[in-house]
Protein backbone atom coordinates (compact mmCIF):
# COMPACT_ATOMS: atom_id res chain seq x y z
CA UNK A 1 0.00 0.00 0.00
CA UNK A 2 2.73 2.43 0.95
CA UNK A 3 4.65 1.63 -2.21
CA UNK A 4 1.62 2.38 -4.39
CA UNK A 5 1.29 5.77 -2.70
CA UNK A 6 5.01 6.40 -3.15
CA UNK A 7 4.86 5.53 -6.86
CA UNK A 8 1.86 7.80 -7.41
CA UNK A 9 3.45 10.70 -5.51
CA UNK A 10 6.79 10.32 -7.32
CA UNK A 11 5.10 10.13 -10.71
CA UNK A 12 3.00 13.23 -9.99
CA UNK A 13 6.07 15.17 -8.83
CA UNK A 14 8.02 14.28 -11.97
CA UNK A 15 5.04 15.05 -14.24
CA UNK A 16 4.56 18.42 -12.54
CA UNK A 17 8.22 19.32 -12.85
CA UNK A 18 8.20 18.30 -16.52
CA UNK A 19 5.26 20.56 -17.33
CA UNK A 20 6.79 23.45 -15.37
CA UNK A 21 9.95 23.03 -17.45
CA UNK A 22 7.91 22.90 -20.68
CA UNK A 23 6.07 26.09 -19.73
CA UNK A 24 9.26 27.98 -18.98
CA UNK A 25 10.92 26.64 -22.12
CA UNK A 26 8.01 27.98 -24.15
CA UNK A 27 8.30 31.31 -22.37
CA UNK A 28 11.97 31.52 -23.30
CA UNK A 29 11.71 30.19 -26.85
CA UNK A 30 8.50 31.45 -28.50
CA UNK A 31 8.85 34.50 -30.75
CA UNK A 32 6.44 37.17 -29.49
CA UNK A 33 4.44 38.04 -26.40
CA UNK A 34 1.03 36.81 -27.55
CA UNK A 35 2.54 33.39 -28.30
CA UNK A 36 4.70 33.43 -25.18
CA UNK A 37 1.57 33.95 -23.11
CA UNK A 38 0.31 30.45 -23.96
CA UNK A 39 3.12 28.50 -22.30
CA UNK A 40 2.98 29.84 -18.72
CA UNK A 41 -0.79 30.02 -18.58
CA UNK A 42 -1.42 26.41 -19.62
CA UNK A 43 1.62 24.21 -19.11
CA UNK A 44 2.80 25.88 -15.92
CA UNK A 45 -0.66 25.79 -14.36
CA UNK A 46 -0.92 22.07 -15.12
CA UNK A 47 2.53 21.50 -13.63
CA UNK A 48 1.82 23.32 -10.39
CA UNK A 49 -1.53 21.50 -10.14
CA UNK A 50 0.16 18.09 -10.43
CA UNK A 51 2.76 19.08 -7.82
CA UNK A 52 0.07 20.23 -5.39
CA UNK A 53 -1.94 17.00 -5.88
CA UNK A 54 1.28 15.07 -5.14
CA UNK A 55 1.70 17.11 -1.96
CA UNK A 56 -1.90 16.39 -0.92
CA UNK A 57 -1.47 12.64 -1.42
CA UNK A 58 1.90 12.60 0.36
CA UNK A 59 0.67 14.43 3.45
CA UNK A 60 -2.59 12.45 3.56
CA UNK A 61 -0.59 9.21 3.53
CA UNK A 62 1.95 10.49 6.06
CA UNK A 63 -0.45 11.85 8.66
CA UNK A 64 -3.43 9.55 8.14
CA UNK A 65 -5.89 12.44 7.98
CA UNK A 66 -7.09 14.15 4.83
CA UNK A 67 -4.85 17.08 3.88
CA UNK A 68 -6.79 19.64 1.86
CA UNK A 69 -4.94 22.88 2.51
CA UNK A 70 -2.90 22.51 -0.70
CA UNK A 71 -6.24 22.94 -2.46
CA UNK A 72 -6.15 26.57 -1.32
CA UNK A 73 -3.02 27.24 -3.39
CA UNK A 74 -4.35 25.17 -6.30
CA UNK A 75 -7.73 26.91 -6.45
CA UNK A 76 -6.09 30.31 -6.03
CA UNK A 77 -3.61 29.70 -8.84
CA UNK A 78 -6.23 28.19 -11.15
CA UNK A 79 -8.44 31.24 -10.61
CA UNK A 80 -5.70 33.84 -10.98
CA UNK A 81 -3.74 32.46 -13.97
CA UNK A 82 -6.44 33.43 -16.54
CA UNK A 83 -6.85 36.83 -14.87
CA UNK A 84 -3.15 37.65 -15.13
CA UNK A 85 -2.99 36.36 -18.72
CA UNK A 86 -5.97 38.53 -19.65
CA UNK A 87 -4.45 41.60 -17.98
CA UNK A 88 -1.10 41.09 -19.75
CA UNK A 89 -2.77 40.55 -23.14
CA UNK A 90 -4.96 43.62 -22.68
CA UNK A 91 -2.05 45.83 -21.65
CA UNK A 92 -0.01 44.54 -24.61
CA UNK A 93 -2.89 45.26 -26.99
CA UNK A 94 -3.39 48.77 -25.67
CA UNK A 95 0.30 49.62 -25.74
CA UNK A 96 0.78 48.64 -29.41
CA UNK A 97 -1.56 50.56 -31.77
CA UNK A 98 -0.25 48.60 -34.80
CA UNK A 99 -1.71 45.41 -33.33
CA UNK A 100 -5.12 47.03 -32.93
CA UNK A 101 -5.40 47.47 -36.71
CA UNK A 102 -5.22 43.67 -37.16
CA UNK A 103 -8.22 42.98 -34.92
CA UNK A 104 -11.44 41.77 -36.56
CA UNK A 105 -14.21 44.27 -36.00
CA UNK A 106 -17.11 42.82 -34.01
CA UNK A 107 -20.69 43.79 -34.89
CA UNK A 108 -22.08 46.75 -32.99
CA UNK A 109 -19.98 49.53 -31.55
CA UNK A 110 -16.57 47.84 -31.75
CA UNK A 111 -14.16 46.88 -28.99
CA UNK A 112 -15.24 48.35 -25.68
CA UNK A 113 -11.70 48.18 -24.34
CA UNK A 114 -10.40 50.34 -27.18
CA UNK A 115 -13.07 53.03 -26.83
CA UNK A 116 -11.81 56.36 -25.47
CA UNK A 117 -12.48 56.75 -21.77
CA UNK A 118 -15.27 59.19 -20.87
CA UNK A 119 -13.72 62.43 -19.67
CA UNK A 120 -15.02 63.74 -16.37
CA UNK A 121 -13.88 67.38 -15.97
CA UNK A 122 -14.59 67.29 -12.23
CA UNK A 123 -12.34 64.30 -11.61
CA UNK A 124 -8.81 64.99 -10.31
CA UNK A 125 -5.96 64.18 -12.66
CA UNK A 126 -4.46 60.85 -11.73
CA UNK A 127 -1.40 60.65 -13.95
CA UNK A 128 -0.26 60.02 -17.47
CA UNK A 129 -0.16 56.75 -19.31
CA UNK A 130 3.46 55.62 -19.74
CA UNK A 131 4.53 55.87 -23.39
CA UNK A 132 4.63 52.76 -25.51
CA UNK A 133 8.10 51.89 -26.81
CA UNK B 1 11.66 6.83 -4.43
CA UNK B 2 10.05 10.11 -3.39
CA UNK B 3 13.52 11.52 -2.60
CA UNK B 4 14.73 10.68 -6.13
CA UNK B 5 11.62 12.24 -7.66
CA UNK B 6 12.11 15.36 -5.55
CA UNK B 7 15.72 15.65 -6.66
CA UNK B 8 14.74 15.34 -10.35
CA UNK B 9 11.93 17.85 -9.82
CA UNK B 10 14.20 20.37 -8.10
CA UNK B 11 16.73 20.17 -10.94
CA UNK B 12 13.97 20.60 -13.56
CA UNK B 13 12.27 23.46 -11.74
CA UNK B 14 15.60 25.21 -11.22
CA UNK B 15 16.28 24.95 -14.95
CA UNK B 16 12.81 26.41 -15.55
CA UNK B 17 13.60 29.30 -13.18
CA UNK B 18 16.84 29.94 -15.07
CA UNK B 19 14.88 30.10 -18.34
CA UNK B 20 12.52 32.58 -16.68
CA UNK B 21 15.49 34.65 -15.54
CA UNK B 22 16.76 34.68 -19.14
CA UNK B 23 13.40 36.02 -20.34
CA UNK B 24 13.39 38.51 -17.47
CA UNK B 25 16.77 39.85 -18.56
CA UNK B 26 16.25 39.65 -22.35
CA UNK B 27 12.54 40.39 -22.72
CA UNK B 28 12.21 43.12 -25.35
CA UNK B 29 9.06 44.64 -23.86
CA UNK B 30 8.23 45.41 -20.25
CA UNK B 31 5.24 43.04 -20.42
CA UNK B 32 7.59 40.16 -21.26
CA UNK B 33 9.34 40.90 -18.00
CA UNK B 34 6.06 41.01 -16.09
CA UNK B 35 5.11 37.63 -17.56
CA UNK B 36 8.54 36.23 -16.70
CA UNK B 37 8.18 37.43 -13.09
CA UNK B 38 4.74 35.81 -12.83
CA UNK B 39 6.08 32.49 -14.10
CA UNK B 40 9.09 32.78 -11.81
CA UNK B 41 6.76 33.13 -8.81
CA UNK B 42 4.86 29.99 -9.87
CA UNK B 43 8.15 28.11 -10.18
CA UNK B 44 9.14 29.32 -6.71
CA UNK B 45 5.84 27.99 -5.31
CA UNK B 46 6.57 24.63 -6.96
CA UNK B 47 10.08 24.58 -5.42
CA UNK B 48 8.63 25.32 -1.98
CA UNK B 49 5.98 22.60 -2.33
CA UNK B 50 8.54 20.02 -3.50
CA UNK B 51 10.80 20.94 -0.57
CA UNK B 52 7.82 20.43 1.73
CA UNK B 53 7.24 16.94 0.33
CA UNK B 54 10.94 16.10 0.56
CA UNK B 55 11.37 17.18 4.20
CA UNK B 56 7.84 15.94 5.13
CA UNK B 57 7.09 19.23 6.85
CA UNK B 58 3.76 21.07 6.53
CA UNK B 59 5.38 24.41 7.39
CA UNK B 60 6.28 25.12 3.76
CA UNK B 61 2.62 25.34 2.77
CA UNK B 62 2.17 28.82 4.25
CA UNK B 63 5.18 30.11 2.33
CA UNK B 64 3.67 28.78 -0.90
CA UNK B 65 0.32 30.43 -0.20
CA UNK B 66 2.00 33.78 0.56
CA UNK B 67 4.03 33.51 -2.66
CA UNK B 68 0.86 32.83 -4.67
CA UNK B 69 -0.96 35.85 -3.25
CA UNK B 70 1.95 38.28 -3.54
CA UNK B 71 2.75 37.10 -7.06
CA UNK B 72 -0.81 37.58 -8.29
CA UNK B 73 -1.15 41.00 -6.66
CA UNK B 74 2.16 42.26 -8.03
CA UNK B 75 1.36 41.08 -11.56
CA UNK B 76 -2.06 42.75 -11.52
CA UNK B 77 -0.55 45.93 -10.08
CA UNK B 78 2.13 46.02 -12.81
CA UNK B 79 -0.47 45.52 -15.55
CA UNK B 80 -2.79 48.10 -14.02
CA UNK B 81 0.06 50.59 -13.90
CA UNK B 82 0.98 49.95 -17.54
CA UNK B 83 -2.66 50.20 -18.60
CA UNK B 84 -3.71 53.27 -16.68
CA UNK B 85 -0.57 55.00 -15.46
CA UNK B 86 -1.72 54.47 -11.89
CA UNK B 87 -2.34 51.56 -9.57
CA UNK B 88 -5.09 52.87 -7.30
CA UNK B 89 -7.28 55.56 -8.83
Amino acid sequence: MATVVEIVVAALIVIGAFFLLVGSLGLAKLPDLMRRLHAPTKATTLGIGATLVASMIAFTAATGSLSVHELLIAVFLFLTAPVTAHMIAKAHMLRHPALQQQLPSPPGTGWATLAPAPVDPEAPRTGEMPPAP
Amino acid sequence: MIETACMIAIVAISAAALLNLYRLAAGPDVLDRVLALDTLVINAIALVVVAGIWFASPVYFEAGLLFAMVGFLSTVAFCKYLLRGNVIE
